[in-house]
């Protein structure tokens, strides 16, 4: 039989990581597994709690970081109401999700490969880094406010060196800028591959050295999304096409979320 | 349970295989969804909204979520009556249900101009006319909110559209929805399709700044239904030629409401955000309700509203 796209999963178990308080902000999230064959990180699901009822209309987009036979697990931190309401999940709960959707990071074995996540933007980068065959072409940045332990960093320091910033007063910015320029330079140089996934002004940043340094690069959009599958159009970007040159929106559920950095136009 | 409707329309009557149809950009072209369900098990679908050359849309961001809906301004966004015919349309099964065409223009030229070319155009069953849109040369006043404009750009379609059934969606940002739906029934529409979205608006207090780029956008989902309901029974009760209900239907029982409102169809939008399975399980799921509900035909349950006698 032909894999469901659109499953209705049991929630494992939901685990908050770090220390936050009493209310925690970060989660791994464990659900029963869909039965899909094959997935490639950078690759998201739609995720919709069966609570969110008719109040809260759109399912959320999370990255995949595992998925095998047993279970699927995303991480997600609390934002607004839907991650509010997804962390008050019980074992046992149900959910409705939908994928594999989107495109996923270019992997290419032998290349030196520069991994910048900012945050969340994290997530994607598990499972990237346990399913690249040659993890020592792997290098890693990851800029970050909350305390590291909040973010799921420990699968992948096991199989690279990963070098954190954390970001606590103002200057720290300014040290991830210069980091995140030197970073690219050298990896333009080598003739590499940057991968960044992030929020918005993070991108934009890591944008603008690729630009400079005519690095080769990928990166990961976050756009508002209410479908996953391309229908709604309100989740695009502006893009512009190689070879005609022209401008236009595409969707980055379906087109992306990941883009080459030489496509887009980021307004 | 047979489920088989038929619009019986002024000039064209359109066979629907069940009255569950998919609302005007909310399916994309169909494709978007057959991972999810067999397209072909629908009655029908209608496409992205068609303009006579592409349009690029608004900018963004273009939709917001809000409490049980949602505020769209995509700004119709779309490849064009060309590239749809040629590349598209291809791609749908349109021989096994009902390929709808939503058309926009900015004026009345136009509408006419695309019309006639869908017209001759045998894998199109029939034309839904978007009239909540601004007439560029009038000064931006909305197609749908006057009866006189209304009733112009219908006798326009219809022209140029000899051969297919006109389906004209109204518009509910208006003070009489009865009016407008007088008039393009006396202007030779063969069905009415309401609602199209409500007029909205979402605000960032902390920004201070509207959260659509286009600052208002169109409210849709589960938080218009009521609006629809009462739409679709006002016009129902006003005209003759049959009424496709559109507006929040999320499931099943949904659906029977608006048929007693009077619909003989429905346009299911939103609801396909939330689940992309949604027309599809109400497609297979409506036969089982309507036995629970001792329904035998629809046709019987049509505009069967119980009111006390006065
Ligand atoms: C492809 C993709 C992958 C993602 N992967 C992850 C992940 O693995 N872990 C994680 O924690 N977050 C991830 N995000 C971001 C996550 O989807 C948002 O943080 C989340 O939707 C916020 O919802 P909310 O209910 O907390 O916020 P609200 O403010 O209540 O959300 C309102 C609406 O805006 C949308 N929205 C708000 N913030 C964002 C944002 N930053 N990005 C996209 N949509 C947003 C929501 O989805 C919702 O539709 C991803 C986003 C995308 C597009
Ligand atoms: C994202 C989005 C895009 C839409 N695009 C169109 C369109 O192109 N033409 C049209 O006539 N209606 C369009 N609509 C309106 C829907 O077809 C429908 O009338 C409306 O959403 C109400 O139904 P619902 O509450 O079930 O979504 C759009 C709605 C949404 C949410
Ligand atoms: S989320 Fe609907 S088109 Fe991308």
């Amino acid at each position: 039989m032909k894999a469901e796209r659109c499953v209705e999963l049991t929630v494992l178990d939901l685990v908050p990581f770090g220390q936050t308080g009493s209310q925690p902000l970060f989660y791994a999230l464990r659900l029963s597994s869909p039965d899909w064959q094959q997935w490639a990180p950078g690759q998201f699901v739609m995720v919709r709690p069966f609570s969110f009822g008719l109040e809260i209309p759109w399912a959320r987009p999370l990255g995949i970081c595992h998925l095998d036979e047993r279970h699927l697990i995303c991480f997600f931190q609390v934002l607004g109401r839907g991650t509010r309401r997804l962390a008050q999940a019980k074992s046992g709960d149900k959910v409705l999700v939908w994928g594999p959707l989107g495109n996923g990071f270019a992997m290419e074995e032998n290349t030196p490969t520069l991994l910048l996540a900012g945050g969340m933007g994290i997530a994607p980068f598990v499972g990237y880094v346990h399913r690249h065959p040659q993890p020592w072409n792997l290098t890693m940045l990851f800029g970050h406010r909350p305390p590291l332990d909040c973010y799921p960093v420990d699968s992948i320091n096991e199989r690279i060196t990963m070098d954190t910033l954390r970001e606590t007063i103002p200057g720290d910015l300014d040290n991830l800028i210069f980091s995140l320029e030197e970073r690219i330079k050298d990896n333009a140089e080598q003739n590499g591959l940057v991968l960044a996934c992030g929020p918005m002004p993070f991108l934009r940043t890591v944008h603008g050295f690729v630009v400079k340094y005519k690095a080769r690069a990928q990166l990961s959009l976050e756009n508002r999304m209410a479908c996953g599958v391309g229908a709604c159009l309100g989740c695009v970007t502006k893009v512009r096409s190689n070879s005609s040159k022209e401008e236009g929106y595409q969707q980055v559920c379906t087109r992306g979320p990941v883009f080459w950095a030489s496509d887009l136009v980021l307004e | 349970m047979d489920l088989h409707v038929t619009l019986h329309g002024q000039r064209h009557s359109l066979e629907l295989k069940n009255p569950v149809l998919t609302a005007s950009g909310t399916f994309g072209y169909g494709a978007e969804f057959s991972a999810y369900g067999n397209l072909s098990s629908l009655g029908g679908f209608i496409v992205k909204g068609l303009s006579l050359e592409p349009r690029q849309g608004n900018r963004t961001p273009r939709i917001v979520e809000t409490t049980a809906g949602m505020l769209n301004a995509v700004g119709l966004q779309n490849d064009g009556a060309e590239y749809f015919l040629s590349k598209t349309l291809p791609r749908l099964p349109w021989q096994h249900t009902a390929v709808i065409a939503n058309i926009y223009a900015a004026s009345v030229e136009e509408f006419a101009s695309l019309a006639a070319r869908l017209d001759t155009d045998v894998r199109i069953s029939a034309l839904e006319v978007n009239i909540s849109c601004p007439n560029v040369k009038c000064g931006g006043v909305l197609f749908g909110q006057d009866p006189d404009l209304a009733a112009e750009v219908t006798r326009a379609v219809c022209e140029h559209a000899p051969h297919k059934h006109v389906m004209v969606k109204l518009s509910p940002n208006v003070t009489d929805i009865k009016a407008i739906a007088r008039a393009v029934e006396a202007a030779g529409a063969d069905s009415i399709s309401c609602i199209n979205t409500l007029q909205g608006m979402s605000i960032d207090y902390r920004t201070r700044r509207p959260r659509l780029a286009n600052i208002i956008g169109g409210l849709s989902g589960p938080a218009i239904k009521p609006v629809a309901l009462r739409c679709v029974w006002q016009v129902a009760s006003s005209v003759k030629i049959p009424v496709i209900g559109v507006g929040g239907i999320c499931c099943c029982e949904d659906i029977l409401e608006f048929i007693i409102a009077g619909a003989s169809a429905v346009e299911i939008g939103t609801a396909n955000f939330m689940d992309p399975r949604a027309s599809f399980s109400m497609v297979q799921d409506l036969p089982r309700l309507c036995e629970e509900c001792g329904i035998t035909s629809l046709q019987e349950l049509r505009g069967s509203l119980k009111l006390d006698e006065v």
